[in-house]
């Protein structure tokens, strides 16, 4: 048994999706204020109930949310920035103390990340070793709002009104990775990956070791836009090309292979926007213009690092 | 063949801008359907990895209040206000050594952020900060091409140097790819080749910071000569 699960803290989430969604059905001003609603509170009860649903409602809640997005029946008001001024001179009454609340939520996500998984009571143990890493991040943020409303003299009122004002800002893009893993995870029992490994195998003369090392770089990226992880795409090519071609035709070191192959698939990652939690989320939560400037900005890194990935392949891995 | 038929959705939606969320929503639909699923063991089966992977929102869900509150109290004014009292600091500066630092605690297999409780509260006000101490306060176009290398700062540090003294993540699932395919592989020999590519992360991060520092310069200049 344990004491901490993850689903108590998805729990946590649903309520705070809940809090949100019953602020925006209170405000009278809101310009979509039913469809908005209806989106966090649909959401709410997606999150924190999920295990205990069947999943066919889940997946029809989740038709609901992504119809109500689609329809545009979902937004968020003008926030005010705030006076910049104004700020300023707040920030210089909490001066440093400002900061505490944020460097306290990775401190403690690494010490209980590290150290969580050894607290028992008799058979009782305090958290399941499998999900300790999440479990102590959610635990450094409640240390840290805490902290937070202690150092503002906010009430926890206001944590779900500011809290709302930025998960607004994200609106779609919040549920995009689960939606992502969910695409994925289809198409594997669709089994596409097996029929595109194929057809890289006989379009391109992979009997030729720098054509072999090109066609399973490329494939990384190539897989990874389209599937959106580097790791979905590191079975379906290094099983489609990596060990026929590379390991058994030509000879190469696996190690090489499979260590320069995943650094690859991550430059893939680097410019698709199926990858969201990398790269479509920051650009929504930096309040960017262009959804795709953080991509954009990617770009040249992939490039730069593709090309040195597959030259130290090809010089090393025969 | 026609199992790919949801791919190509997926890769026309996105060509044609359509919203990502409904984009990947219709893609798994048709790939489950042209695979011969009937509609209702789709929607179940979407429904199932939905919950299975919504653990993915914690983090955002559990940080955008801290940081909301901070921010109504001037978290990003007073992270401005302490870089601009490093007067050496540039924005690109700033950038490489959050990308450093980033990828030097994830060689250990820490990760001491992300979007949410890194760059949005921290990196990306600080990097903007070391701007305005120089000529021409960033222009909104300017600011947004420092939030976005803020963000890329933090993907590219997290990306390129996984595990390399302690593995926690990406190099055990290829050891273990291995492992259930058959075939040999220290975990030792991954790590090694994993480390020139997280130095040469490093010198592509100097080279991009370094043009960005450039271009904010030139807008920066641009702005002050048509200033009365």
């Amino acid at each position: 048994m344990t004491l901490l699960t993850l689903d108590l803290f998805l729990v946590g989430c649903g309520v705070v999706l809940a809090a949100v969604g019953a602020l925006i059905a209170w405000d009278t001003t809101h310009p979509q204020r039913w469809g908005s609603a209806i989106f966090w509170l649909l959401l709410a009860v997606a999150v924190g109930l999920g295990k205990w649903l069947p999943p066919i409602a889940v997946g029809y809640a989740v038709l609901g949310l992504t119809s109500l997005v689609a329809t545009k029946r979902v937004g968020a008001p003008q926030f005010a920035r705030g006076d910049s001024a104004e700020l300023t001179k707040r920030a210089e009454v909490l001066g440093n103390r400002l900061l505490w609340p944020v460097l306290w939520v990775p401190v403690v996500a690494i010490v209980g990340g590290a150290g969580l998984d050894w607290v028992k009571f008799g058979d009782v143990s305090l958290v399941n070793p499998k999900q300790v890493a999440q479990i102590a991040l959610g635990l450094g943020c409640i240390i840290g709002l805490a902290t937070a409303l202690r150092t503002t003299g906010e009430r926890p009122l206001a944590a779900a009104r500011e809290g709302g004002r930025l998960l607004q800002l994200l609106s779609w893009s919040l549920i995009l990775p689960a939606m992502l893993a969910a695409l994925g995870g289809i198409m594997a029992k669709a089994g596409v990956g097996g029929v595109i490994a194929g057809l890289v195998a006989t379009a391109l003369p992979v009997q030729f070791p720098l054509v072999a090392v090109v066609a399973y770089c490329g494939g990384m990226v190539l897989f990874t836009v389209l599937l959106g992880n580097a790791f979905a795409a590191f079975p379906v090519m290094t099983l489609g090309v990596g060990l026929p071609f590379i390991v058994q035709v030509h000879g190469g070191d696996p190690a090489v292979m499979g260590a320069l192959g995943m650094l690859s698939g991550y430059c893939g990652t680097l410019v698709t926007p199926m990858a969201a939690n990398f790269n479509i989320v920051p650009a929504r939560l930096l309040e960017l213009k262009d959804n795709y400037a953080v991509i954009k900005a990617q770009v040249p890194f992939a490039g730069a690092i593709w090309l040195f990935n597959v030259g130290v392949m090809y010089g090393c891995v025969y | 063949m026609i199992t790919l038929f949801g791919m190509l959705v997926v890769v026309m939606g996105f060509a044609l801008r359509a919203n990502p969320l409904l984009v990947v929503v219709a893609g798994g639909l048709t790939t489950g359907v042209a695979a011969g699923f009937s509609f209702n063991e789709v929607v179940a089966m979407i429904g199932q990895f939905f919950t299975d992977n919504r653990a993915l929102m914690l983090p955002i869900i559990f940080m955008v209040p801290i940081v909301g509150v901070l921010e109504r109290h001037g978290l990003q004014e007073r992270v401005a206000m302490l870089i601009r009292r490093a007067t050496a600091a540039t924005a690109g500066r700033v950038l490489w050594g959050y990308q450093l630092l980033r990828g030097f605690t994830s060689m250990f297999g820490l990760s001491i952020g992300n979007h949410a409780a890194m760059v949005r509260p921290l990196i990306a006000p600080m990097a903007e900060g070391a701007e305005l101490v120089r000529p021409g306060t960033p222009s909104p176009q300017s600011r947004d091409e420092i939030r976005a290398h803020a963000a890329a700062a933090e993907n590219v540090g997290n990306f390129f140097s996984d595990d390399i003294f302690v593995a926690v993540g990406a190099l055990l699932l290829i050891k273990a790819f291995f492992d259930n395919a058959g075939v040999a592989v220290a975990l030792s020999d991954l790590k090694l080749w994993s480390l020139p590519t997280a130095l040469w992360v490093v010198l592509v991060g100097w080279w991009r910071y370094r043009r960005l520092d450039a271009r904010l310069k030139k807008t920066g200049a641009e702005a002050k000569e048509r200033a009365p």
